[in-house]
């Protein structure tokens, strides 16, 4: 794959679609976007293929000086890679959630859609600072459009705290990027991955990216406009928002904060710490009580995403790798949850989750799909859930057992709302005739079911197919943060072993003392 | 020898003033049935002007060679820049007014002059070299602007928008010549060269600083920046569209220009002196941009406190005080005149079933769905006002922003850029009703061959594709800000 600017192409694909099915009519809309999610697909499956592990850090780069003050520089490595499958993989079947259930505007809801796909491929792309700023921002205004137009009813709040939240949250760190490439005098990423700031500007410039990721995690406490978003967003649109964008803060953790600003990243650990605690403690209880199917699943996603922030922060590979692979589980698993409630939703228009119960009767073959991701939710070993979470553990008990013993009872409280709701949803007693009488999956939902029960098995029984591309861009990482990395309580303290001699001397001021 | 050297520098200059003279005798004699001829005319004399002015731009003139009539003018790649934009704003006024004009009791045959008068004297200011050439310029602006903020004489709202341009645009004229006087007084001499060096020899004297405040001023209000920003929503509102076009581009524009040559050439010897001022009157003009704007309903008036707003982040580049903030403010502003455009070629076309104008936000409820295009044109404008990437309006406040952090003004790029969200509330208020209300259908009118082809361009320039244009775009503004601080 040399000189074919496959990259580019993969962004070129999605927008000339979003242009086209702008002005279409619904059939033929949802087939251009069909068609063009596929084509990136397959290109996705190219680059994987072609993806030469082990290899050059930075693969398939282009670069073209069309712009001042920045220029198009694209390229992958192991980390982006991966990133970039899971847009690619899950957009198909954002759009087949969609092909139904959007019945007005649908021209513009796909042009939306592809533009998102545009947008989110060229941030794990961009190797250009103010590149990726432009698409990390961009992404905005599509998902600002899909909530407020095809949202449910409380659509406009939401709409509005999603994009003045992640707004807000960013802006500061453009201040930043403008301070870093005045001090550091270029634009290209990775070689300010590998630029030592001075230990004092760190502190700033690790804020003000905090600033910008924490919202787009999304860390507690600024994780409230999630829940909204996610609630009134139409099915395809919370599947693209877990799935993917919730990703973006922790690729920016792992792209930007960490090699970028080791020692600040050292120094806000406790932090990230502590807000992850309190976020898997408290979001897991607040989703335990839920009734709303898409708002439980949206708080069980904070207490997850803090899960991959805790193993960020551990500063050791396990908990680096762990992260990476708790974000690419959650991104299959909460979309493909988030899939779930979209097939049942169809059919009653209601998230109550009282209105539904003992679906395993009349739905059986949903009933099982839904098992599988609560059970890979949960983290069951066998399935991607276990494999993230374990690792992340392990790196952060290296660090600190405390904050490993309280993370941990995210898994436990984890499977406490998820058994809880999928008894209320799937067993007991039909109280409902018209969820009794709900048909079981069709073809369309079949095809979207199955390439994500696929994944997530896939990603469970063998890791090592995902965490093969990223290992040494892993080792970057871990390198970079190593020159900092705080003290874990699990560090084997090595005391100076008592030679014959002191022995001797010990024993003899024993005896004068006597 | 030198005197031909200088009436060859003011070539457009002379061209607007003997065309417009020439057409004016064609007003008196043709009357109102000329008006739509003269308004062509005029249109192609700032194309000549702007064609005469565009080869010092690319040739990047500056220094002693740009200054004629002993000094007082200086024609330089700066003063180029500013000019182009100037007759741009001036040529959109020209091409949409017609129209207007026509639905509202024929177009006066006085509207074109006024325009190419009023362009004439903005070329003056901008050129400026000596406090008086600053002073007959900005008055010819004015003069011709206030006739044309009242020139539908029958509509209350505009004689009322022209009686309050005049009456506090004169007190802001009292108040610049008071400045102006002061620094004469204390440094001897009106010319920018003269009053550079008398603030280079030494601190500055309370006089001198009276003066500079006092000059600042003036021009804070010709320029609509907080705190002198009070007139500006009343005047756009009642102004005619057209008229509000102009205003909101070209004497924006220019003032801004000549505001840029007073604090960095005259006064440039003293940077610590103005730039708090200006510091202090951006970040002003950002907050109570946005926070006025919230309210608003009509959106004539919205887009008024977002002018507010956006000089705010146009300040912040002069603020910086360097070349690089410079050119970054001149491409903001070159940005803005075209967002201007784009925003009120859209407001010109929107009309109810009579005809009459529709300026009321409530009533845009649904626009996407009945007119598409127009309404993507307005969110397109809305969004790139508020600085959303990867509009090209986010290109504006990203060069301005960049220039701060380099002239270690980080904090004053934080706060701007944190205030900037709050004005993001209100312009997706209005994408809100644009896309997400529930169909009013009030709005009937399309727009004229002529308003379409404007509106597509300036959108096209707006969207992501502006950002091809941001090499050559730089460079041109590179060349404005490298001859402004081209003295010698």
């Amino acid at each position: 794959m040399t000189g074919f600017p496959i990259l580019s192409f993969m962004l070129l694909v999605p927008l000339v679609g979003a242009v086209f099915s702008l002005k279409t009519g619904r059939e033929t809309a949802r087939m251009i976007a069909l068609v063009a999610t596929l084509i990136d697909f397959a290109l996705g499956v190219v680059l994987w293929t072609h993806y030469d592990v082990g290899g050059a850090q930075w693969q398939f780069q282009e670069r073209a000086d069309i712009f001042a003050g920045f220029s198009w520089k694209l390229g992958i490595d192991g980390i982006a890679l991966v990133l970039l499958e899971l847009t690619v993989f899950l957009m198909p079947i954002c759009i087949g959630a969609s092909w139904n259930s959007i019945e007005k505007r649908a021209g513009e809801y796909y042009a939306a859609f592809l533009l998102m796909e545009t947008l989110m491929i060229g941030v794990f792309a961009a190797q250009d600072l103010f590149l990726f700023y432009i698409m990390f921002e961009a992404g905005l205004i599509p998902m600002y459009l899909i909530i407020g137009i095809w949202g449910g009813a409380e659509r406009i709040y939401a709409s509005y705290k999603f994009f003045l939240y992640t707004l807000l949250g960013s802006v500061l760190m453009l201040i930043a990027m403008f301070w870093m490439v005045n001090v550091a005098g270029t634009t290209d990423i990775p070689t300010l991955m590998q630029y030592d700031f001075p230990a004092q500007a760190q502190t700033w410039l690790f804020l003000a990216f905090f600033a910008s990721f924490a919202v787009k995690m999304p860390m507690w406490p600024v994780h409230t406009w999630l829940p909204d978003a996610h609630v009134q967003a139409p099915t395809g649109g919370s599947v693209i928002l877990a799935g993917v964008l919730l990703k973006m803060g922790g690729y920016g953790f792992i792209r930007f904060s960490l090699p970028m600003f080791p020692i600040a990243s050292a120094h806000f650990a406790p932090l990230v710490w502590g807000l992850s605690m309190v976020a898997v403690v408290v979001t897991s209880l607040i989703a335990l009580v839920q009734a709303d199917m898409k708002k439980l699943i949206a708080y069980s996603s904070v207490a997850h995403m803090a899960i991959v922030t805790v193993g960020l922060f551990a500063f050791n590979r396990q908990g680096l790798e762990g992260s990476m692979v708790v974000m690419l589980s959650h991104g299959l698993v909460a979309g493909a949850l988030f899939l779930a409630v979209g097939v049942i939703y169809d059919r009653l228009h209601t998230r109550e989750i009282v209105r539904y119960g003992g679906l395993a009767i009349n739905m059986p073959y949903y009933a099982l799909f839904l098992l599988l991701f609560t059970m890979a939710s949960i983290g069951l070993p066998g399935t991607s859930g276990f494999v993230g979470e374990f690792l992340s553990m392990l790196g952060v008990y290296k660090e600190s057992s405390w904050v490993a013993a309280i993370s941990g009872t995210g898994i436990i409280l984890g499977a406490a709302y998820m058994l809880y709701l999928y008894r209320r949803v799937a067993f007991g007693e039909q109280k409902n005739a018209d969820a009794a009488s709900m048909l079981d999956l069709d073809g369309r939902e079949w095809a979207m079911m199955v390439p994500m029960a696929a994944a997530v098995l896939w990603m469970g029984v063998y890791p090592e197919s995902f965490i093969a591309p990223m290992r040494k861009d892993i080792g970057v990482v871990e390198a970079r943060v190593a020159i900092a990395k705080p003290k874990g309580d699990a560090d084997v303290k090595i005391g100076a072993p008592a030679t014959a001699a002191s022995a001797a001397l010990a024993a003899a001021q024993l005896k004068g003392v006597k | 020898m030198d005197f031909i050297h200088s009436l060859a520098a003011v070539s457009a200059e002379e061209l607007i003033s003997s065309a417009g003279l020439v057409l004016l005798l064609v007003a008196a004699w043709g009357g109102d049935k000329a008006g739509r001829g003269i308004a062509i005319a005029a249109f192609a004399v700032l194309v000549g002007a702007a064609a005469i002015a565009l080869p010092t731009l690319l040739g990047s003139v500056g220094g002693s060679a740009s200054l004629a009539f002993e000094g007082h003018v200086r024609l330089d790649a700066f003063a180029a820049f500013a000019k182009l934009l100037i007759y741009l704003g001036a040529g959109v006024a020209l091409i949409v007014a017609p129209a207007f004009f026509e639905r509202e009791g024929g177009l006066r045959a006085e509207f074109p002059l006024l325009v190419l008068l009023a362009a004439l004297g903005m070329g003056i200011m901008v050129s400026a070299n000596n406090l008086l050439t600053l002073y007959i310029g900005l008055e010819l602006n004015s003069l011709a602007s206030y006739v044309l903020a009242a020139i539908l004489r029958s509509n209350g709202r505009s004689a009322e928008a022209g009686l309050k341009y005049f009456v506090l645009g004169s007190l802001a004229s009292g108040i610049l010549l008071y400045g102006i006087s002061l620094t004469y007084g204390f440094t001897g001499t009106t010319s920018f060269d003269g009053i550079r060096a008398a603030f280079g020899a030494g601190p500055l004297s309370v006089g001198a600083t009276f003066g500079l405040v006092f000059v600042l001023s003036g021009l804070a209000f010709k320029i609509s920046a907080a705190p002198f920003h009070m007139w500006t929503p009343d005047v756009y509102e009642g102004a005619p569209t057209p008229v509000t076009a102009f205003f909101a581009t070209a004497p924006k524009a220019a003032a801004l220009a000549l505001l840029m040559r007073v604090s960095l050439g005259a006064f440039g010897a003293q940077p610590g002196a103005w730039q708090q001022i200006v510091i202090f009157a951006s970040l002003l003009s950002i907050v109570i941009g946005a926070l006025g704007a919230i309210g608003q309903d009509n959106i004539k008036r919205l887009l008024a406190y977002s002018s507010i707003n956006n000089v705010g982040f146009m300040l912040i580049g002069l603020a910086a005080g360097t070349q690089a903030g410079a050119s970054a403010t001149l491409v903001y502003l070159a940005i803005y005149v075209v967002t201007s455009v784009a925003a009120f070629v859209v407001v010109l076309a929107l009309r109810d079933a009579q005809g009459k104008a529709i300026e009321s936000i409530a009533d845009l409820g649904g626009l996407s769905r009945t007119h598409p295009g127009l309404a993507a044109a307005l969110a397109v404008v809305m969004f790139s006002l508020a600085g959303v990437p990867p509009l090209f309006g986010f290109w504006g406040k990203f060069l301005v922003f960049q220039a701060a952090v380099q002239a270690h003004l980080v904090v004053l790029a934080a706060l701007g850029i944190a205030a900037s969200v709050i004005g993001a509330f209100y312009y997706l208020k209005v994408v809100k009703v644009l896309y997400f209300d529930d169909v009013v259908d009030k709005v009937r009118g399309g727009s004229e061959f002529a308003n379409l082809v404007l509106l597509t361009a300036s959108t096209l320039f707006l969207s992501p594709l502006g950002y091809l244009l941001t090499r050559w775009l730089g460079g041109l503004a590179g060349n404005a800000a490298a001859a402004l601080f081209r003295l010698s």
